[in-house]
């Protein structure tokens, strides 16, 4: 098992503040960083095989050589909307180590010539935030964020910037709308924000987790980088483990671990007694995987394999206690809820998605509607602006596929403890 | 807010306050307030253009100074968002249509502890649901409380959870219902022991040497002198 590098020493008293975080060694990246060709800099992240953390897992050094030379206004905005259900790894991050996240932003926007950065974090977390703001003040103190940042010519400037309670903000065009004073609403695609962005400039947007491996990939080198981890999945990654087992937390693992040691090695697995029914390998929004797929490792390719995907890298255990029926509806409506309502597949086939499994749960539906429910999640799949009526539709599709039995199990007894009630009601 | 059944109606059943006004057909549409005839209180007035200021176009203050009329107002209050409006040179329409489409800003009169609880697939598999019945309870009728479930708050892993005016709480026991509802009441410090903001990582390789993980100081050591010694 290698080191740690993102949460190496997280409870260490102190790291959140400068003072501790220079002691050891913070800052250094940036130093060497500020020496070195931004070309080579943009070669190294790609050399690295460092992939976006945030859920769509493009490679980031790919991403950040997409920003167009010359001397326009180019931004670079941090996704800190952590909003995926399961994902907590980035509020860990910014609480314990923001000055990491700070290095690793000002790294990049040397690398991309970006003079303007954001943090765009969700609202509820208001602790986190108020961590950021007293970093960016002391960073600013010490010159690595301002005019002339040590000495090098190269000026650059961070807000944070605080949400106020949006899923949609975590696509990032809707974040982009949202930091531009608007409803968060989505973009259509072309143009993609590395040509028109924040403003209509060429905009940067990573995640939290993303940025904060900048300075380790600076410090160890791409190459080394490279080697931790499996082919096509370079690195640490934090995995938020939750749900039904022993030891919720996030957790910094190489990458092609198997899962089965994710979750009941470092998890503890699902309470005395019982068993993986189902998992989410990578936030609600991937589709879920059984207990038969608990050997698999964990990475991009891996997971895509099966049929899934890492996603932001949150697993949500379910046991053998509780009802597949009781999870599906819940997901379903939490997404009716967040759907912007922009695009009509996603707003319709949300909101009537929750309708159909209400039915199913109180019994009033037959088995027939639960295929018209699995083609209701196709017509939603690729026809809308971004993917919020996808994250839906593939768990949703991929729980009927894989429990249909239970679904019409539910039914049959739901509509059996109905009649009786209603029968009690007669006689 | 997917959780909550309780929606507010006005008049005859109507979702939206004041419907039934007879529309003066003869007065122009809203435009933007005159700086001339609204009058701004100076710290609301300060705040918002600080925020504005830290943007290249001012109409990204729209939720900084929202809050702010929030937090003034207890709610985004008609008044407040055409305060808001006037200074940001912006129509009260286009900052209400931004107030409606976030779930944090309140458009309608609430009570002043926001008591958040998340009801998501992690934090109900863990009993989420009970927690929010049972604050429903405990709280009763208590109109000083805006209880509501909300989704996903990002702390699964102190499921089941609650955001109480923002500090995160948790694991939170049916047995603690009483007390952390007095302490709201009391305006305490909610549950400390169970506060997130002094819980150590679950990662067991990333425990400080050095530190016991129950002794971990809170993450709270900014210290105004850090900042001074450069």
């Amino acid at each position: 098992m290698t080191d740690l590098l993102l949460f190496k020493d997280i409870d260490e008293p102190g790291l959140a503040t400068i003072d501790v975080y220079e002691r050891r060694g913070g800052y250094g990246a940036l130093r060497t960083s500020l020496q070195t060709p931004r070309g080579t800099l943009i070669d190294s992240f790609k050399g690295s095989g460092l992939r976006g953390r945030g859920g769509a897992g493009f490679s980031m050094g790919v991403k950040a050589s997409f920003i167009p030379q010359g001397s326009m206004q180019k931004y670079v905005v941090v996704n800190a909307d952590e909003s995926e259900p399961g994902t907590f790894k980035d509020r860990e991050l910014m609480q314990k180590n923001p000055h990491q996240l700070i290095e690793g932003i000002i790294i990049a926007a040397y690398a991309v010539g970006a003079t303007k950065t954001f943090i765009y974090i969700r609202g509820e977390y208001v602790h986190q935030a108020d961590v950021l703001d007293a970093a960016v003040a002391e960073a600013q103190a010490r010159n690595y964020l301002g005019a002339n940042i040590l000495g090098s010519g190269f000026d650059c400037s961070l807000v944070v910037h605080r949400g106020a309670g949006a899923y949609i903000c975590g696509e990032e065009t809707g974040l982009l709308d949202s930091l531009e004073g608007k409803r968060g609403n989505p973009r259509l695609k072309p143009p993609f924000p590395a040509n028109q962005g924040l403003f209509q400039g060429p905009t940067l947007i990573n995640n939290v987790e993303t940025l904060s491996t900048l300075p380790h990939i600076v410090e160890l080198g791409a190459e080394a980088y490279a080697q931790i981890g499996v082919r096509n999945s370079a690195g640490t990654k934090l995995v938020s483990v939750s749900g039904n087992v022993q030891r919720p937390g996030n957790y910094e693992i190489e990458l092609g671990m198997k899962s089965r040691d994710i979750i009941y090695g470092l998890a503890g697995g699902p309470p005395e007694g019982r068993e993986v029914k189902l998992w989410f390998p990578g936030g609600s929004s991937s589709p879920v995987l059984t207990g038969e797929d608990l050997d698999l490792p964990y990475d991009f390719d891996s997971m895509a394999k099966s049929g899934s995907m890492l996603g932001s890298g949150a697993i949500i255990v379910v046991d053998d206690s509780q009802s597949v029926v009781d999870v599906c509806l819940k997901l379903a409506k939490f997404y009716a809820h967040e759907s912007c309502g922009k695009c009509t597949p996603c707003r319709e086939g949300t909101s009537w998605t929750v309708q159909m499994l209400q039915r199913v749960q109180d019994g009033s539906a037959t088995p027939m509607d639960l295929d018209i429910m699995a083609s209701v999640q196709e017509h939603i799949i690729g026809n809308c602006l971004c993917v919020l009526g996808d994250a839906m539709a593939m768990p949703v599709g991929s729980m009927i596929a894989k429990f249909r039995d239970e679904f019409e199990q539910h039914i049959e007894a739901a509509r059996a403890a109905g009649d009786r009630a209603a029968l009690a009601e007669v006689s | 807010m997917a959780s909550d059944p309780q929606v507010v109606r006005f008049e005859q059943g109507s979702r939206v306050p004041g419907w039934d006004d007879a529309a003066d057909l003869d007065k122009d549409p809203a435009g933007v307030p005159d700086a001339a005839t609204t009058s701004v209180p100076e710290d609301l007035r300060a705040e918002i253009e600080a925020s504005m200021a830290k943007y290249p176009e001012r109409r990204s203050a729209a939720i900084p100074a929202l809050f702010a009329v929030q937090r003034r107002y207890g709610w985004c209050t008609p008044q407040g968002i055409e305060q808001a409006a006037c200074v940001m040179r912006l129509t009260p329409g286009y900052l209400s249509a931004v107030a409606t489409f976030y779930d944090m800003l309140e458009t309608r009169a609430v009570g002043k502890h926001a008591v958040y609880v998340c009801t998501n697939i992690s934090c109900s598999l863990c009993g989420a649901d009970e927690l929010l019945a049972a604050l429903r309870d405990e709280v009763g009728g208590d109109a000083d409380f805006n209880l509501r479930g909300f989704e996903c708050l990002g702390a699964c892993d102190i499921a089941p959870m609650a955001s109480v005016n923002g500090e995160y709480v948790g694991p939170v026991t049916l047995a603690e219902v009483p007390e952390l509802v007095r302490q709201i009441r009391a305006g305490d410090e909610p549950l400390p022991a169970k506060q997130l903001r002094r819980r150590a990582s679950a990662d067991p390789k990333a425990t400080a040497p050095a530190a016991d993980a129950t002794s971990v100081a809170p993450v709270t050591a900014h210290s105004a002198d850090a900042t001074l010694q450069s």
